[in-house]
């Protein structure tokens, strides 16, 4: 007998195994959700699958009486749109700060004390400022994504560019190299996709503030929606809602680690990204 | 007139003397090596005619100017690692020095220009016995093959001055060989001049026209820093004896015990 440590499972078997937590916590929420219904038929904590069923028709295929919109398609859309949007301008702000910042020494003394005080700038504690400067329109749910994951991308790309080794900045200038072209040449293709690998990891702070602000200001929105159900406890509702969140939060970080690698195929075997 | 012309060459860092009093001249053509204890200065030395570091005092004259006190296309580098860019076939890298060169802003070239500098890259790959890997990335190299790309890399500029830093130290034996092949007929062929350090005595015997020794003449066990290395030995490479060669091996030696 192989010591346990040494012991590795089959395909199957992993397959099997990796499905197992989750089926085990289905059946231990239907038993519970059952237990509860049987004592109180109008127990709103763990709803049934039927009144899961029901709020998913509810609020997915049927037009809402007041809007005529299908609300849950509407949030969905709304969201997306303000967390792509968000994370859209901190990579920019990010790639247009990090390369100078890694590369030219005189940017670096200039602006490396100012980002690094501004990134400890406690994100949540400036949504007040940003509604009352941008009202509570679209503005100040991106603003407040790109002022979370932003100082985040900027210190984790120009770590990224300083990681670059020296010998190939001083290669790259006996090739006649200027620091423009070695920017263009160098250092941007090779940041390209470490960027793509910074805003994979920083989605998830993405999400909260995201969901954040719009639990505080908006008038719609998946994290606007559970925060308003909340009020009459529809777990039926926020349930199946933070399921599909978590399952969008799960695809973008899926399809982000293909196109990295499609796009950039050197980098995959350099060891790339976890 | 000589290529390179150093007199009264000293190198320190605050109190720490690493060079002192160094007197040298390379012409054109030559092969030199560099050899000496690990921490004598040979790299720092080989930093400065690169351009990375500048001397404290001294003259130090590339074709009887000023030597540019940052690196550029007159001198060529070959690092013992690091310096092919990974993003880039083995093609493509050949190719970035031509584009450089050609496209001051964009540092890249599209349609005809493009199809000549691929042309002239591929004769150098061929000259390098690199043709068939031209496509792959580096990362899918040997290290050898690696060695090979940089300085097809550095050759495709036409260097006045080729440096190599240790640049075969992390090879097998057997690819090592090959290497110094290449290197001898490169440099034969191409007229080439070439400063190399290492740190295998034998390998700088073997190759080139001409040894350079650097070593601390002057010790002083309480104050370590104080002296610097000078050149010990400077010899033509070809007309040395056996017995040289043990002389030199053991005054290395006894500074590394």
């Amino acid at each position: 007998m192989k010591r346990l440590m040494n012991q590795k499972p089959s395909k199957l078997t992993a397959l099997y195994l990796g499905l197992l937590p989750f089926v085990l916590i289905a059946i231990l929420y239907l038993f519970a959700s059952d237990a509860r219904l049987a004592e109180n038929p109008n127990d709103k904590l763990l709803p049934s699958l039927s009144s899961f069923v029901s709020a998913i028709d509810r609020m997915a295929f049927t037009p809402s009486a007041r809007t005529g919109e299908i609300l849950f398609i509407e949030d969905t859309r709304s969201s997306l749109e303000r967390l792509g949007l968000g994370i859209f301008i901190s990579a920019v702000l990010a790639l247009l700060m990090a390369i100078p910042l890694g590369l030219i020494p005189y940017v670096r003394s200039g602006l490396s004390p100012f980002v690094a005080a501004f990134s400890m700038v406690p994100p949540m504690a400036v949504l007040p400022i940003l509604f009352i400067v941008f009202g509570m329109g679209e503005m100040a749910k991106v603003a407040l994504i790109v002022i979370g994951v932003t100082p985040l991308l900027v210190r984790d790309l120009q770590q990224r560019v300083l990681e670059i080794p020296e010998e190939q900045l001083i290669k790259a200038q006996t090739l006649g190299a200027s620091s423009w072209t070695i920017v263009v040449r160098i250092i941007l293709p090779q940041i390209m996709p470490r960027l793509l690998d910074g805003v994979r990891l920083t989605l998830g702070t993405a999400w909260i503030f995201l969901i954040s602000a719009e639990a505080i200001a908006a008038t719609d929105g998946l994290g606007y929606r559970i925060f308003l159900v909340r009020r009459y406890l529809s777990m039926d509702v926020i349930l199946p809602y933070v399921v599909w969140i978590t399952l969008f939060a799960f695809l973008f970080d899926y399809l982000l680690k293909k196109v990295t690698y499609k796009m950039y195929p050197w980098y995959a075997v350099n060891g790339g990204s976890k | 007139m000589s290529l390179v012309t150093i007199k009264k060459l000293w190198k320190s860092y605050g109190d720490n003397v690493v060079l002192e009093n160094i007197n040298l001249e390379i012409k054109e053509g030559e092969f030199c090596t560099l050899v000496g204890p690990s921490g004598c200065g040979k790299t720092t030395f080989l930093k400065m005619l690169l351009g990375q570091e500048s001397p404290s005092r001294g003259t130090f004259l590339l074709e009887g100017k000023a030597f540019p006190s940052e690196p550029g296309v007159e001198r060529g580098i070959v690092f013992q690692r690091y310096s092919v860019f990974p993003h880039l076939s083995v093609l493509e890298n050949v190719m970035l020095g031509i584009e450089l060169e050609e496209s001051k802003f964009f540092g890249r070239l599209f349609g005809k220009q493009r199809t000549r500098a691929k042309e002239r890259a591929m004769d150098m790959l061929e000259a390098v016995g690199m043709a068939d890997a031209a496509e792959k990335y580096p990362s899918a190299l040997s290290g050898g093959m690696q060695q090979r790309l940089s300085i097809a890399q550095s050759l495709v500029k036409n260097p006045k001055i080729l440096l190599l830093d240790e640049p075969f130290g992390a090879l097998d034996p057997g690819i090592r060989a090959d290497m110094h092949e290449l290197i001898l007929s490169l440099w034969r062929k191409n007229n080439l001049t070439i400063v190399m350090v290492t740190h295998d005595l034998h390998e700088s015997f073997y190759l080139g026209t001409r040894l350079l020794v650097f070593d601390k003449v002057h010790t002083d066990a309480r104050f370590p820093n104080a002296y610097g290395a000078q050149i010990t030995y400077d010899i033509p490479v070809g007309k040395t004896q056996k017995a040289l060669l043990e002389e030199i091996e053991q005054s290395i030696h006894e500074e590394i015990q």
